[in-house]
């Protein structure tokens, strides 16, 4: 189990998503899992190791390292990673809930004009309309809400997105205020700022995306309410027509039962 | 063999689960798999290495860590994984016995995936119950072992052959302590879920019981001959 699996499970998403929802399933797997993966885990691989601390005070180190780095940075970024991937897994659901109900549909004989067998439901797109919308959406925001809480925790958590390379610590058993040296801060914080500049940038294409879907739904509005409003007539002779061949055909049946008319 | 294996034999059983069996299913996958694999295994990858107590006697510290960490935390959680995903395997099981039988009397048992009746009702629900159950037991033996779901960052110890009571030091354990509270609520998502589901299937099995034995009366009363009026 590793991150191919969830790339294999929010890559089905990808078929439903808008373009830009596919750019940030791309910008998610290659700037940010992949940079994680092969390069962040190497870097931060021996950080309590080579975490060294100018005391032989017994303890004194594992206290310093759990007091400033109580999360380290790889493992904030891998839940970050798997909370922000997850909304994503709402829209899958919906799309498999409206296959099987229309499956379950055609195998009553009703939507045989639609589809040609059960393959063809599995493979149809669905479009982004109606509860399919309102579900995409508030996957939208729930990753939005994600990564922003992630990048604040960080930012929380360490004062800051920059590593100094010397820290004091006076916490007990350490018998004074001691150095503390962390293991390559320079790489650390180019690596801390690409990952926080990746979040960005995917939090920027969320509000993009947000922002897209929010004016086409109100693009589509606007343009049936003037279909509406450019044909009233129309609607109106039609409405006109069903009425009279109701009054028709109530007039036939009572005409049928022999009751007067 | 490795947690690939587990997910392949899993994702046969998500074709005979239930719509809340799935959602338990992506959880167990994403929430727990997945989160033990990049992130958990490797907070305790060095946990012994890193342990360290304030003393120079030889054998103080092994005594000491295999007192305090009969088994390791990573590996319960591990446990726990492949313990509660095994009843899922009963239905997939079942299914392989049934299409088996099929093939013998070449007669179609299930007219699709989905649909759930008769034995292997019965044995998803006995998973449904026996998954609850190892859930449940190993939230309360993390909670026995380790006298609660946080990490200490300082423990003493005296065993032999420690000369004193002397300061033992655990590696990360803030770190520790913020995976086995995210294990704990996942756990007792799982098992909400679970719940909910068995609440599900026992709900939709009564009301068919009552819909079919309505419309048994009513046709058996429907059929009764008519009292001639002479």
């Amino acid at each position: 189990m590793d991150w191919g699996t969830l790339h294999t499970f929010i890559g089905g998403v990808n078929k439903h998503s808008t373009s830009i929802g596919k750019v940030w399933i791309t910008v998610i797997f290659i700037f940010r899992v992949m940079i994680l993966v092969v390069a962040a885990q190497e870097v931060w691989g021996d950080e309590q190791e080579d975490f060294v601390c100018n005391t032989l005070q017994p303890g004194c180190k594992n206290v310093c390292y759990d007091h400033f780095f109580p999360v380290s940075h790889i493992r904030l970024w891998a839940l970050q990673l798997i909370f922000v991937s997850t909304p994503a897994l709402l829209v899958a659901m919906h799309v498999a809930y409206y296959r099987h109900e229309a499956a379950r549909k055609f195998r009553r004989g009703e939507k045989r004009n639609e589809f040609k067998d059960l393959e063809d439901i599995k493979k149809q797109k669905v479009r982004i309309e109606g509860s399919l919308w309102w579900t995409y959406t508030s996957s939208i925001f729930f990753r939005i809400i994600f990564e922003a809480s992630f990048m604040y925790v960080f930012y929380f958590l360490y004062n800051g997105y920059h590593l100094p390379w010397v820290l004091k610590c006076g916490i007990d058993p350490c018998p004074n205020l001691v150095d503390c040296f962390i293991s390559r801060p320079t790489e650390k914080t180019v690596f801390t700022i690409f990952m926080i500049s990746a979040s960005v940038i995917c939090m920027l294409l969320n509000v993009a995306e947000l922002c897209y879907l929010l004016l086409k739904l109100c693009f589509r509005r606007s343009k049936r309410t003037q279909t509406q409003r450019n044909h009233p007539n129309h609607a109106l002779k039609e409405s006109k027509q069903n009425e009279m061949n109701e009054l028709i055909s109530d007039s036939g049946q009572n005409a049928i039962t022999g009751f007067p008319s | 063999m490795s947690w690939m294996f587990l997910r392949d034999l899993l994702t046969g059983v998500n074709k005979y689960s239930t719509g809340i069996g799935r959602i338990w299913l992506a959880v167990v996958f994403i929430f727990r798999l997945l989160v033990y694999m990049v992130a958990a295994e490797h907070v305790w990858k060095d946990e012994q290495k890193e342990f360290e107590c304030n003393v120079k006697q030889p054998g103080c510290e092994n005594v000491c860590f295999d007192h305090f960490f009969p088994i390791s935390q990573v590996r319960l959680w591990a446990l726990q994984l492949i313990m509660v995903s095994m009843p899922s395997l009963l239905v997939v099981l079942h299914v392989a016995y049934c299409e088996g039988r099929e093939k013998r009397h070449r007669k179609r048992q299930y007219v699709s995936p989905g649909m759930m009746d008769g034995d292997l009702w019965y044995t998803y629900l006995i998973s449904l119950i026996v998954k609850t159950g190892f859930e449940i037991g190993f939230l309360v033996l993390f909670y026995k072992l380790y006298d609660g779901f946080s990490v200490p960052y300082l423990m003493k110890c005296d065993l032999k052959p420690c000369p004193n009571t002397v300061d033992c030091f655990i590696s990360k354990p803030t770190e520790k302590t913020i995976f086995i509270l995210l294990l704990v609520i996942i756990s007792c998502l799982c098992i909400v879920l679970n719940f909910i589901e068995l609440s599900f299937l026992v709900l939709k099995c009564l009301i068919k019981c009552c819909v079919q034995k309505y419309s048994k009366s009513f046709q058996s009363s429907a059929c009764e001959p008519q009292p001639q009026i002479c």
